[in-house]
């Protein structure tokens, strides 16, 4: 239900304290939101996370999200980077089943996406690769002639271009 | 004081003297007695409800009519639980609490422990902001910040969750005077631009009007708004909690807006080319039909919670302040409107739609509250519950001093009545005699607080107003679903009169207009204690006017329909 909507990327920059995760949680499942991906990481202050968000929901909600978002008390900023210049990465691990003989042609494809396989054995792979969601979505979508055992996202990150910060 | 010499309970309780508190509301409990000890050992008055939901409601009243931050304390599990309406009572009217609730001890959290809830977590929802103390050392800071969270920019309710063990451990760290919260910020006046770029929408207006909200009111605005409209030739309209702003006495008042509120007010803020909100958020049952709402005019939003912007409309000037800050940059800087025509108009309005009630038949709530307002020559803190009789009372007893009428407005919690008007007794520096205004279903929610009132000898004039009936809900039941009344009929109620006497409270029984003015003045005279007076009125009587639910302005109805009107599309 949620995938006629667009993705919003959001970064949060929040203090340290128990509780915060679940408080940020609410302003978006409160408005219908769905959370595709969350990234929550150290910052250079270590009494300060950085989170990542990717979020699908009413476009209109949006502004209303981050207000709020901003309004609590353990938030110090949220920032919408939907439509900004900005750095977005994604590291994804991929493993898929690989007979000897079909190597070749997955390694093929590894190179075209710069993608780095991490293990190997008689079987199968594993896959790193990092990039833009778009880019990781197109790996995906040629490794379904491969049996995909599973894959593991990290969820996207984002730094905005230049000296200004995120 | 040597710090290390305290315990966290002890460090609690001058945490709380240092704040400034002198009385707190609560009910002990397993996992509190080490502060319930402390407590003892100071000058804080504790107020021992009988629920609480009663206690945290009378923090409530306490903090509406004081203007300081109430304070709640106590246990853990249900003890906590049932503070949760007041809290949320408190969150959707933006009135300051501290709620300190017992824990399970620190070791045993997350195990379902006797009496353990995970009361910070459930409270998110519904609180400004909320603590779980896991170190006593902690115990100054988190207080301090609670304190300071609750009381500034757009107040609120914060809770402190404090484990037992939290505060029978010695505390070794300092009191603190200060707070340092990165993502807090406190608005005060609003960025000058924006104040000019209002100012020049202002000058343009010929039909202005003011609306008057609660924060205007907790942010003492009342003599700004005066000067505002005076200088401005403005008429103002209130919201349920902006009453008493501008005083309804004036000529410039339109009284309350919105689906109960007059037809003059309703019929200016759809035809005014200017609208000055400040410190109202625009709820539903002011906006009524939102498509249809203030779209002819230019908005102006003053309010202190900036994502209040556009959180309903989009304004074209959004004023992000404290109220009192906003209206004293705005005035210097605007004069007198060329409103004459306009302000026959809407004097034209509110002549030819006076309120009004039928004065035939039984006992009238309309005429007990206008009776009330004669005999204290309104001079009264009045605190109502959630019903009819608070739009009754909203209407009939014009307010002339803010913080003079409480009640629930947000969150609309049946039971707030009672226990809020032990809270505003006890803050009571008026001088004025506080009345209780509830209807029979409200006040048997919380009736229980009646013990609370009869040990602290509160002089609260109770007026219970039976119907017999939840008689909002049943007023629509008649009014959209073809009178098909579905669980409004309050059979078995108790006599009231009796009720209060086995709490040796004193009791008097009226159910004839007539007797109104003489059972009301004596009970204005009784000041040892609580007085109750049973009102048995008129059963199936109807609030108007009404402006159905997600209807328009435009279909406002002064008197009863002879048919049933088609089911309101609105929400509650």
């Amino acid at each position: 239900m949620y995938s006629q909507f667009p993705a919003h990327s959001i970064s949060i920059l929040v203090s340290n304290k128990p509780g915060a995760l679940v408080r940020i949680a609410l302003v978006f499942s409160r408005r219908g939101y769905n959370i595709d991906s969350l990234v929550v990481s150290p910052t250079m202050d270590n009494t300060v996370s950085r989170m990542n968000i990717v979020a699908r929901g009413n476009p209109e909600t949006l502004a209303q999200i981050i207000q709020q978002l901003e309004k609590l008390v353990d938030v110090i900023r949220a920032k919408d980077h939907t439509r900004q210049d900005v750095v977005e990465k994604e590291l994804v691990l991929l493993k898929v089943k690989c007979k000897p003989e079909e190597r070749t042609e997955l390694l093929q494809i590894c190179n075209h996406f710069r993608a780095q396989t991490i293990d190997m054995t008689e079987t199968s792979m594993i896959i790193q690769i990092t990039g833009s969601s778009e880019k990781i979505d197109a790996l995906l979508s040629l490794c379904k002639k491969f049996e995909v055992v599973e894959f593991v996202r990290t969820g996207k990150i984002i730094m905005m271009r230049g000296e200004n910060k995120t | 004081m040597a710090i290390k010499s305290l315990n966290g309970a002890q460090v609690v309780i001058e945490c709380l003297k240092r704040e400034g508190v002198d009385t707190v509301f609560g009910y002990p409990g397993g996992s509190v007695i080490p502060i319930f000890d402390a407590i003892l050992d100071s000058d804080i008055k504790l107020v021992l409800s009988r629920h609480e939901q009663g206690a945290t409601h009378a923090a409530d009243g306490y903090a509406r009519v004081t203007g300081k931050t109430g304070v709640v304390l106590v246990t853990s599990g249900p003890g906590a639980t049932n503070t949760l309406t007041g809290v949320y009572t408190a969150y959707m009217d933006s009135i300051p609490l501290v709620v300190f609730t017992g824990q399970t001890v620190t070791p045993s959290l997350g195990s379902d422990a006797f009496q353990e809830s995970d009361i910070s977590g459930m409270s998110f929802a519904t609180v400004k902001h909320s603590f779980l103390v896991k170190d006593t050392n902690d115990l100054p800071r988190v207080i301090k910040e609670a304190f300071f969270i609750a009381h500034s920019g757009r107040q609120g309710p914060v809770l402190i969750d404090l484990p037992k063990d939290v505060t029978m451990k010695p505390c070794n760290a300092p009191f603190v005077d200060s707070v340092s919260l990165p993502g807090y910020n406190v608005p005060c006046k609003a960025d000058l631009a924006a104040v000019e770029a209002a100012v020049l929408s202002i000058r343009n207006s010929k039909k202005p009007l003011i609306l008057a909200g609660h924060g205007a009111a907790i942010s003492g605005a009342s003599r700004q708004v005066k000067e505002l409209a005076e200088k401005l030739g403005a008429p103002v309209s209130s919201t349920l909690l902006g009453l008493g702003v501008f005083p309804v006495s004036s000529e410039l008042s339109l009284g309350m807006t919105g689906m109960h509120g007059t037809v003059a007010a309703n019929r200016a803020i759809h035809e005014c080319d200017l609208l000055i909100s400040i410190g109202a958020r625009f709820d539903d049952r002011i906006t009524a039909k939102l498509s249809e709402f203030a779209k002819q005019c230019t908005v102006v939003h003053i309010d202190i919670d900036p994502a209040e912007y556009g959180k309903v409309i989009v304004p074209k000037h959004f004023l992000n302040g404290n109220a009192k800050a906003v209206l004293e940059q705005l005035l210097p800087l605007i004069g007198r409107a060329d409103s004459a025509e306009w302000l026959k108009q809407v004097a034209a309005w509110k002549k030819k739609f006076p309120l009004t009630y039928p004065k035939q038949g039984g006992l009238r709530v309309q005429h007990i509250v206008q009776t009330l307002y004669e005999a204290t020559n309104g001079k009264a803190i009045v605190v109502s519950d959630v019903g009819q009789h608070q739009m009754w009372t909203a209407q009939f007893f014009p307010c002339n001093y803010a913080g003079q009428l409480l009640n629930s407005g947000g969150a609309g919690t049946m039971g707030y009545g009672l226990p809020a008007s032990i809270g505003a007794a006890l803050g009571n520096k008026t001088g004025f005699p506080v009345c209780a205004i509830v209807g029979d279903g409200g006040f048997q929610m919380t009736m229980c607080e009646l013990a609370t009132a009869h040990f602290n000898k509160l002089p609260i004039k109770i007026f219970v107003m039976d119907n017999h009936f939840l008689g909002m809900v049943r007023q629509w039941q008649d009014m959209f679903y073809d009178k098909r009344y579905s669980s409004v009929l309050m059979e078995s109620n108790p006599d009231f009169v009796k009720v209060a006497r086995a709490y040796d409270i004193e009791a008097f029984h009226i159910s004839r207009n007539v007797d109104a003015e003489r059972v009301i003045k004596k009970a204005l005279e009784y000041n040892e204690g609580p007085v109750l007076i049973h009102c048995e009125c008129e059963q199936e009587d109807n609030v108007f006017p009404m402006i159905p639910p997600g209807a328009s302005v435009d279909d406002i109805l002064i008197e009863r329909p002879k048919e049933t009107v088609e089911k309101p599309t609105g929400g509650t």
